[in-house]
């Protein structure tokens, strides 16, 4: 239970040249934890030629950036980057880890931890320190969304993924000061078993669906191919992105990478427009972080309902394409 | 080819989420009026596991910890196609968390033995924990790829199609290896009458703590501090409307005058 372990570690990964935003966002909790806790924000990097990042990790809130830089960790390898991270993990010997729920973070966050004979909780909402205990109390969705659930890790370090868009990253502050420590990649040979030996982008043209300040998402009710290029063609119009339950991409009307919800993407744009879709705890924990959803449903009892703002109770068939034609003309005046 | 699937008795996450109800005092949750179920994302394993039976032979064991496990819901694997059922049911295995879940499970497999691929779905519907699966690996030592959604075996080595936010990975590996298993891998089949009739006459084996060697203190290292409903209110503008067009153009106007469009 009690340790010696102090300070809160923040696993930052790099992509397009930069910090990813899960990464200033855990940057962001993170400095708030250490504050109550009275303790040093490290920030922990991996990559090849990433030493010019650390920078980016300090303005974000960091006290210390450990950069791991070594071409063996260029690319994203699991067993290479659980290793690596646990080693890290060993020699930094933090109270509290902190890591996206992103591809990575997802597989590496409990590995590291059963390595370390500690426990993680993924996909955490909420991250605060227990003002009694000084524990981290993580809330993370459970039951599909249905429940939230707080959990304490009796064991150091207390790992924890935090959910995309859940937490608030700092304003970057480029006059802050940090420290930055070198430290070697020190890869167990004997721990590499699976290899990643090809990624295959399958990502839709246009907008991506988490960037778009307008997403377009249609569900099971949407019935085939012909009518998601329907709900396209509205999306198009107002500059937004096309989304949807899982069903339509479990039926291949569209692929997979449009899924939104637990199991697809978290988003949260100004408007959602959920079309045909019933609204599932599951679906709801990606998009309720929206504005304003806007729902289109025959069914009046649809628990969509719930969470949008403004709904018409009809079939989508008869509605969409007056709504399209209506918003197209007052688009143009 | 053996493979070994986990899967898990669950309240039923289809159901309208109007029958969801905790009850504070247990920190439980129960499903109002709707049956158990099966953890959807381990009928997605047990399906996998069907279509690398059918690609190389070999047999398929599910694993099911719980308890009050109803032998109706537990054995839809097996009228899906599976051939054995071991059952962890005791109360003892209930009271622990995530490490102690996959601690009980690892030592089930080593106990069984004699596997070549250990599946398990990439998150059950109750604690969407997604952590099972990487944990048995790393208990037993063994390869480990989360989220495939396409399995392939050739000469004892393992390729796996692994879903990401943009798209998917290939990985290779060798055997054992422990995957979990996403829905992109494909529909669950339905269990025949055939399989159901077949299903009836297999007699699950059910092991106690005992049985795997589990001690009664189990590591646990979470603790569930609170459980709870966060409340939506519904304040839903519908739009007016003789007909479903009228409608259309009424909720166009509403989105324009509040500048939400
Ligand atoms: C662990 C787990 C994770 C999951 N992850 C996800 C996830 O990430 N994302 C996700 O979406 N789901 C996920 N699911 C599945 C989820 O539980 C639901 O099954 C799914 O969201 C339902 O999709 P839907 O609303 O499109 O379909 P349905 O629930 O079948 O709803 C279809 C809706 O369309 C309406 N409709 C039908 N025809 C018309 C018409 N002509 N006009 C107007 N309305 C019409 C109906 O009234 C109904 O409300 C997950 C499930 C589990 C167990
Ligand atoms: N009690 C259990 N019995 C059998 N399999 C389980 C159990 N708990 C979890 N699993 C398996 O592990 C997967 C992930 O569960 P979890 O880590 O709880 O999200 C499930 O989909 C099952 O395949």
């Amino acid at each position: 239970m009690m340790s010696d372990n102090t300070g809160v570690a923040v696993y930052c990964e790099i992509k397009d040249d930069k910090i990813m935003p899960i990464a200033a966002e855990g940057l962001g909790v993170g400095r708030k934890l250490a504050d109550s806790l009275g303790q040093e924000l490290a920030a922990v990097i991996l990559g090849s030629g990433v030493g010019t990042y650390a920078q980016q990790a300090i303005e974000y809130g960091a006290d210390k950036v450990y950069v791991v830089d070594d071409a063996q960790v260029k690319e994203y390898q699991p067993d290479v980057y659980v290793s690596v991270l646990e080693n890290a993990a060993k020699k930094i010997k933090p109270q509290i880890v902190i890591m996206g729920q992103t591809d990575a973070g997802r597989e590496i966050a409990p590995r590291m931890a059963y390595r370390l004979e500690t426990a993680a909780i993924l996909d955490c909402v909420d991250l605060d320190i227990d003002s009694d205990t000084k524990r981290l109390l993580q809330t993370k969705p459970v039951y599909g969304g249905n429940a939230q659930a707080v959990f304490v890790n009796e064991t150091d370090p207390q790992i924890a993924t935090i959910r995309t868009k859940a937490m608030e990253a700092l304003e970057p502050d480029a006059s802050r000061k940090g420290e930055v420590v070198n430290i070697p990649a020190e890869i167990d040979a004997a721990a590499l078993k699976t290899k990643i030996v090809q990624r295959v982008a399958e990502e839709v043209a246009g907008i991506k669906i988490e960037d778009a300040s307008i997403v377009v998402s249609g569900g099971r009710g949407i019935g085939s191919v012909e009518g998601f290029k329907q709900l396209e063609e509205l999306a198009t119009l107002m500059k937004g992105a096309l989304g949807a339950s899982r069903p339509p991409c479990d039926n291949n009307w569209i692929p997979e990478t449009a899924q939104v919800g637990l199991t697809g993407k978290i988003i949260a744009p100004d408007v959602y427009i959920a079309v045909a879709i019933s609204g599932s705890s599951q679906h709801m924990s990606g998009c309720s972080g929206a504005k304003t959803i806007v729902a289109i449903n025959k069914d009046k009892e649809a628990n969509i309902f719930r969470y949008a703002r403004y709904g018409v109770v009809g079939d989508w068939k008869k509605v969409l394409p007056a709504f399209t034609e209506k918003l197209k003309e007052l688009m143009a005046s | 080819m053996n493979i070994i699937v986990c899967v898990k008795q669950v309240i039923d996450p289809e159901a309208p989420p109007a029958s969801f109800k905790i009850d504070t005092e247990h920190n439980k949750a129960d499903m109002h009026g709707a049956p158990p179920v099966i953890d959807p994302y381990g009928e997605y394993a047990v399906e996998a596991a069907l279509r690398l039976k059918e690609a190389n032979g070999g047999t398929i064991t599910i694993m099911v910890m719980g308890v009050n496990l109803l032998r109706e819901v537990v054995k839809k694997p097996l009228a899906m196609g599976a051939d054995e059922l071991i059952l962890l049911e005791d109360e003892a295995f209930t009271k622990g968390d995530g490490w102690s879940t996959a601690q009980a499970l690892a030592l089930a497999i080593k106990k069984k033995g004699d596997y070549d691929l250990i599946l398990c779905g990439r998150e059950a519907s109750d604690t969407n924990a997604g952590q099972t699966g990487l944990a048995i690996a790393e208990i037993l030592g063994l390869s480990c790829i989360n989220l495939a959604r396409k399995i392939e075996v050739a000469d004892s080595t393992l390729k796996v199609e692994r879903v990401n936010l943009s798209g998917y990975d290939v990985i290779e590996s060798s055997l054992p290896a422990v995957i979990t298993i996403s829905n992109e891998v494909g529909e669950p089949r339905y269990p025949t009458i055939k399989g159901i009739m077949a299903a009836k006459k297999i007699e699950p084996v059910i092991w106690k703590p005992n049985d795997i060697g589990l001690d009664a203190h189990a590591s646990v290292k979470t603790k569930l501090h609170r459980l709870f409903q966060p409340v939506h209110e519904g304040k839903c503008e519908f739009a007016e409307g003789d007909t479903e067009e009228e409608m259309a153009v009424n909720l166009a106007n509403k989105l324009r005058e509040s500048k939400t469009i």
